[in-house]
């Protein structure tokens, strides 16, 4: 008989079949699925057959709501003329667009497009009215960057919206500043130079692009941090600290007080 | 034993008692009868103690016992299932001994695990809180277990007294009282009562009077801030004064606060103020020189450009949320809206009164500046506002 | 040595300079009642004393100085950034001193605790009704104690300077500066001049360290030596009267017990500050006037005042040139107010409500005093909504709720709520009296269907055991409306007149005492109990004809 046949029986053979079989679901998952964002390489420089590569996708995939020529749809989507490589790149790596429902404001999801057909777009839109282009990938390092005034000018501009470490928050009308776990820091550079949905704009006039480097290194150093106080309960505050000292530590008190003072079950004798 | 009454209806021929006990209305001591050791010892044995003597002294922790010495033992000496109590001793006796490898843990941990970097203080904290707290879990088991299982079971009765003194000890401390107060001769001469307790009035309100240098008057401290004619707008945090060609991106905002006083939080808790660009039309103007409700005053604009109060004029938080898309401003404190369009007026939320707007300008270099200070008090209302 | 040998020794020295055989011996025989509700008291006692262990350890290294410094500490990002010395040195305990994260964490969890533990201990003594006579005045140094509490707790977290306490006091200082006449006079002195100054973070310091942990200290030693006096209450139960105290004696169990129950404490907080982290200071950076985060928010215990400013719409008056700002002062100070200080008149309206000026050392069962339970209700879900406001920017963004939704749900339910609170508490106070009485009368069902010899069938049933009987028929029953009347040729005091006031008095005494009276019990032996329901009026059922067959069920002892 075999060793694992010999042990079938075994009363944790069970709970071992168990753990194998999600390992390797896992396993398996992380395997197919890929983490779906755009590269933070700088795309290659805009030519011909990129731009025209990129029309063809734009007719596919945009055009129905944007209109043929980008020039947006009242009631629908607004143009895009104008609005350049950088609002188009960030909305498409994120997934937002093509969008699932129409308004004003998208949920990032996996995207749609890979990112050479990502970088295509764009530079066809860059090329009807010009705007923002996509930052380079030297305008988006965090090598020496100043994390200090960054989280000044975060605190200061950002966190209103998306809270002290990024964690998202609340907006009016069912809105909200999504939180900044996932974005990149290209498109943590666009959002901010291009205001994306209810997102205000900063250009690279006003938060220089040192400065939106300096930002960008606090975003991505601060939620990469470990938090060495335990699990950090959301980073969201002491409303989750409050319950957890409700539904915690006084339940486990109660607990400990029922048990000091349990009368005897006559079994126990 | 058979009953020799018909199980009839309740209360009909009762077997034992005359009635339950009548214990919450009058004042009869109406104790429990002991139920008697149960020869199993199953349950818990019962003792009435120290019914007090009806007139003895009262003690400030009161209980007086039976003259001498009890006769009877009234705790047990052992628990009453031995061979529980020997496998309950060995667990209580594990439970103390990890107890004491967990502190030693600790010490350990205490002495080799370094801080000084943000990992380090999470190895530190874990370790040293680990063994903290599983070190008092293992004393809290052990000793929970052996007061359950060690110790025998007990009940005992201890009878109160009312709280209320009796007449007689009220009588003699009424008498002593006044007795006293008549020796005092306070009640007796006036004249001395009042001069004594008209000299107290000026030493109880000294602790006040001491206190008035707490702090300045507030004067008119909250009806101006740091902005004045010709102060150059910088962005909080870099310094960097902004032209209104640069800041020209419709649906931009930005922090700034007036040169020279970024860095001093006193003034800049009440010159904060937001900057904000607008697309040509979107702005609803009035041409009037002061400010108007629900306009924003053009004269006091740049190129769309409007600069708010950033101090909500709720509580006093900075009003820094900024949606593109409705034009709101929300404090994210209390949820305050304004509409950004139509001079910062209140849509939602508890504040009451718009964000005052500040007017600028630029400078021969195009830089834009304040053209003065505001024209109201920004922040929180308070009394003397108007 | 032995235990007599020890006595003789140390305990013989001690007694000829203290006089203390007779007093000691009192103390170890005291018997302290035993139930896991009245355990909760000791989770705050314990706690505190943990608060003032992990808090004196922090002074060693904390500095209540707002000078600004630049940092170059542990902590890389917010190396080169401009901070107090407060936060500087909050950082430095929690990266650069060796278990000061974890005392830093044990201390905030306590705190929490601590208040956690005052709301429930407060709770369950409203419910038994232990603050009635003799026990009024524990109870209004409990409420001081926890208004203690509560401002302790916010002073405590404002000293480190961080951009999320800074806010708070930011908020109180708008809050301040609202009272009409003194408002802006009072925010001065108290921060010394404009906000934030450099004042504020000092001055909180000593009263959080010394002023009022020491009233705390005092009170709380006030509060149990009245609980020594006057001994502890007791619950319904077999025994235990009006007139005595049950249960196991401090020597040594009681001590045992205590004991161990503080190590749980101690246990739950080393823990927690091991396993959750609380209060990350680092992460909020230092405070700033010009910035804030979303979903900012004071530590639980100030929720609800948190709730009530977010919930008030904008109403003020101006008149003659002075503002009354009625959006700011009324929530911060109405509703409170009328919880704190109805909680603490509360005693005292009962007796004035109901004449009771008895004595009371047996708690009641909640469902026994419905009104008052279901007042208690009310007024913790008026509390609870205001509480869930405090978090609705959080709630709207986790639960997919639109932001002003929760404003206008809570400012309706805040009236709504409470209301349909009382009723349906009410009800069902009153629905389980009348299972206590069913089971009274009727004892319980044993399962055992016998067939009458005319063909119909009953089930017997037989009483309750002594100790379930005990705790039914408890109830403090109040004296009666008339009964407290003066004697002949004396002038009533006005509660008692027929006035306007008597009248209300009578229609609250109505109110407030109503309840499902206690049957006679079923005492005897084991009765049929007719199982087609011919009227449950209570008192119709067969009984079994005497000597009829068959076996007894299970008996309670020496009944039958």
């Amino acid at each position: 008989m075999s060793w694992i046949t010999a042990r079938r029986r075994h009363p944790a053979a069970g709970y071992a079949v168990v753990a194998f079989v999600l390992v390797l679901i896992g396993v398996g998952y992380a395997v197919v699925t890929s983490s779906g964002n755009a590269s933070a390489s700088s795309p290659a420089p805009a030519n011909a057959a990129q731009i025209a590569f990129g029309r063809r996708v734009f007719v596919e995939d945009c055009a129905t709501c944007h209109g043929l020529f980008a020039e947006g749809q009242a009631g629908q989507a607004p143009s895009l003329i104008g609005v350049g490589a950088a609002a188009v790149d960030f909305q498409v790596s994120t997934g937002r667009m093509p969008a699932a429902v129409l308004g004003a404001e998208q949920d990032r999801k996996p995207p749609h497009l890979n990112p050479a057909q990502t970088h295509a777009v764009a530079a066809y839109i860059q090329s009807l009215g010009g705007g923002p282009p996509i930052p380079s990938a030297a305008q988006v390092s965090t090598a020496g960057a100043n994390i200090g005034l960054g989280q000044r000018l975060f605190v200061a501009n950002c966190a209103a919206c998306h809270n002290f470490v990024g964690a998202g928050g609340a907006l009016t009308y069912g809105k909200y500043a999504p939180p900044l776990t996932a974005s990149t820091p290209t498109q943590i550079y666009e959002a901010m130079l291009t205001g994306p949905e209810a997102m205000p704009a900063f250009n690279d006039l006003t938060i220089t692009p040192q400065d939106k480097r300096d930002v960008i290194a606090y975003v991505t150093q601060v939620r990469s941090q470990s938090n060495p106080g335990g699990f950090s309960l959301g980073r969201i505050g002491p409303v989750t600290e409050g319950l957890v000292a409700f539904l915690g530590l006084l339940l486990f008190m109660v607990l400990a007080a029922l048990w000091i003072t349990a009368k005897h079950r006559k079994a126990h004798e | 034993m058979s009953d020799t009454n018909s199980p009839g209806m309740p209360g009909a021929g009762d077997s034992g008692e005359d009635s339950w006990p009548e214990y919450l209305t009058s004042g009869e001591a109406h104790g429990a009868t002991p139920s008697g050791g149960d020869p199993e010892g199953r349950r818990p044995r019962h003792r009435v103690i120290g019914t007090p003597p009806p007139a003895a002294a009262r003690t400030l922790l009161s209980e007086e016992e039976a003259e001498g010495p009890p006769a009877a033992r009234e705790l047990p000496a052992e628990p009453s299932d031995p061979a529980s109590a020997k496998r309950a001793e060995r667990i209580v006796a594990a439970c103390f001994l990890l107890a004491m490898v967990a502190g030693f843990g600790f010490l350990v941990a205490y002495a080799i695990v370094g801080v000084g970097t943000i990992s380090g203080a999470l190895h530190s904290n874990l370790w040293l809180g680990g063994c903290l707290g599983v070190m008092l879990l293992l004393l809290a088991s052990g000793a929970t277990i052996w007061v359950r299982r060690l110790m025998p079971e007990v009940e005992l009765t201890e009878q109160r007294h009312l709280m209320r003194s009796d007449d007689k000890d009220r009588e003699a401390f009424k008498e002593t009282f006044e007795e006293g107060a008549d020796a005092s001769q306070f009640v007796k001469r006036p004249l001395v009562r009042r001069t004594l307790l008209a000299a107290t009035v000026p030493l109880a309100v000294a602790p006040l009077f001491l206190l008035r240098d707490l702090g300045p008057l507030p004067g008119t401290s909250l009806d101006h801030t740091a902005w004045r004619k010709g102060l150059r707008l910088l962005v909080y945090g870099t310094g960097r004064p902004i032209t209104a060609a640069e800041f020209n991106s419709p649906g931009s905002i930005i922090s700034v606060g007036p040169e020279g006083y970024l860095d001093n939080d006193d003034e800049m808790a009440k010159a904060a103020v937001t900057l904000i660009k607008f697309r040509p039309g979107q702005l609803q103007f009035t041409t009037a020189n002061h400010a108007v409700p629900n306009k924003v005053v053009q004269n006091w604009t740049v190129n769309d450009i409007v600069a708010y109060s950033k101090i909500c004029t709720h509580v006093g938080c900075p009003a820094a949320l900024y949606e593109q898309t409705t034009h709101h401003i929300l404090c994210p404190c209390h949820q305050s809206t304004f509409d950004a369009t139509q001079g910062a007026r209140v849509i939602f939320g508890p504040a009451t009164r718009p964000l005052p707007q500040l007017p600028i300008g630029v400078d021969s270099q195009g830089y834009l500046i304040a053209l003065g200070d505001f024209q109201e008090p920004v922040g929180p209302s308070f009394w003397e506002r108007s | 040595m032995s235990v007599e040998r020890a006595l003789e020794g140390v305990g013989g020295w001690l007694d000829d300079r203290f006089h203390g055989a007779r007093g000691a011996r009192v103390l170890l025989r005291k018997v302290f009642p035993d139930h896991w509700t009245f355990l909760l008291g000791e989770i705050i006692l314990y706690s505190f004393v943990i608060l003032l262990l992990t808090g004196t350890f922090l002074t060693l290294w904390f500095q209540p100085s707002m000078t600004q410094v630049v940092y170059h500490g542990a902590y890389v990002p917010l190396r080169g950034v401009h901070m107090s010395e407060a936060y500087a040195s909050t950082l430095n305990i929690s990266f650069d001193v060796r278990g000061g994260l974890l005392m830093r964490q044990i201390h905030h969890w306590a705190a929490d605790l601590f208040m956690a533990g005052i709301f429930a201990h407060m709770i369950r003594i409203f419910f038994t009704g232990a603050y009635r006579k003799p026990r009024e005045i524990n109870y209004l140094i409990g409420i001081t104690l926890l208004t203690l509490g509560l401002v302790e707790g916010l002073f405590g977290y404002s000293l480190p300077d961080d951009l999320l306490s800074g806010a708070g006091l930011r908020i109180l200082q708008g809050v301040m500066q609202s009272i009409p006449l003194v408002g802006t006079y009072l925010a001065f002195f108290l921060f010394g001049g404009q906000f934030p100054g450099h004042l504020i973070v000092p001055r909180l310091y000593i009263l959080h360290v010394l002023l009022i942990p020491g009233l705390i200290l005092a009170l709380v030693t006030a509060h149990l030596f009245i609980m020594f006096l006057q001994k502890h209450t007791q619950m319904p139960g077999k025994g235990r009267t009006n007139e005595n105290v049950v249960g196991a004696p401090m020597y040594p169990y009681f001590m045992a017990k205590t004991g161990a129950f503080f190590f749980f404490t101690f246990a739950v907080l080393a823990l927690a500050g091991t396993f959750a982290q609380i209060n990350p200071i680092w992460l909020y950076g230092p405070f700033n006037p010009v910035a804030m985060s979303a979903g900012s928010q004071p530590d639980f215990y100030m929720g609800a005042l948190e709730g009530a400013l977010r919930v008030m719409p904008a109403w003020q008056w101006v008149v003659f040139g002075h503002t009354f700002a009625f959006n700011v002062f009324i929530p911060a100070l109405l509703p409170l107010g009328i919880v704190f200080g109805g909680a603490a008149f509360w005693p005292f309206i009962e007796q004035w409500i109901t004449g009771d000026r008895r004595e009371h050392h047996v708690n009641d069962r909640p469902r026994n005093a419905p009104a008052r339970t279901a007042l208690g209700i009310a007024v913790i879900t008026f509390y609870g909504i205001l509480w869930a406001e405090g978090a609705n920017d959080l709630i709207a963004v986790h639960l997919d709720v639109p932001l002003y939704w929760t404003t206008w749900v809570a400012r309706i339910a805040i009236f709504v709520g409470p209301v349909l609170a009382y009723f349906i508490t009410k009800r069902v106070c009153l629905a389980l009296q009348r299972k206590d009485a069913h089971l009274l009368a009727h004892g319980m069902e044993t399962g055992i269907i016998r067939q009458l010899p005319v063909g119909e069938f009953i089930e017997e049933t037989r009483p309750v055991d002594e100790e379930a009987m005990a705790v039914l028929v408890a109830r403090s029953e109040p004296p009666p409306l008339r009964a407290l009347e003066a004697g002949e040729g004396e002038v009533p005091p006005p509660g008692m007149r027929g006035g306007a006031l008597g009248k209300m008095r009578e229609r609250l005494y109505t109110a407030v005492t109503e309840s499902i009276p206690v049957p006679e019990p079923h005492l005897d032996g084991p009765y049929g109990h007719a199982i087609e329901t011919n009227g449950h009026n209570g008192h119709g059922q067969e009984s079994l004809p005497a000597g009829s067959a068959g076996t007894e069920p299970g008996g309670s002892e020496g009944q039958h």
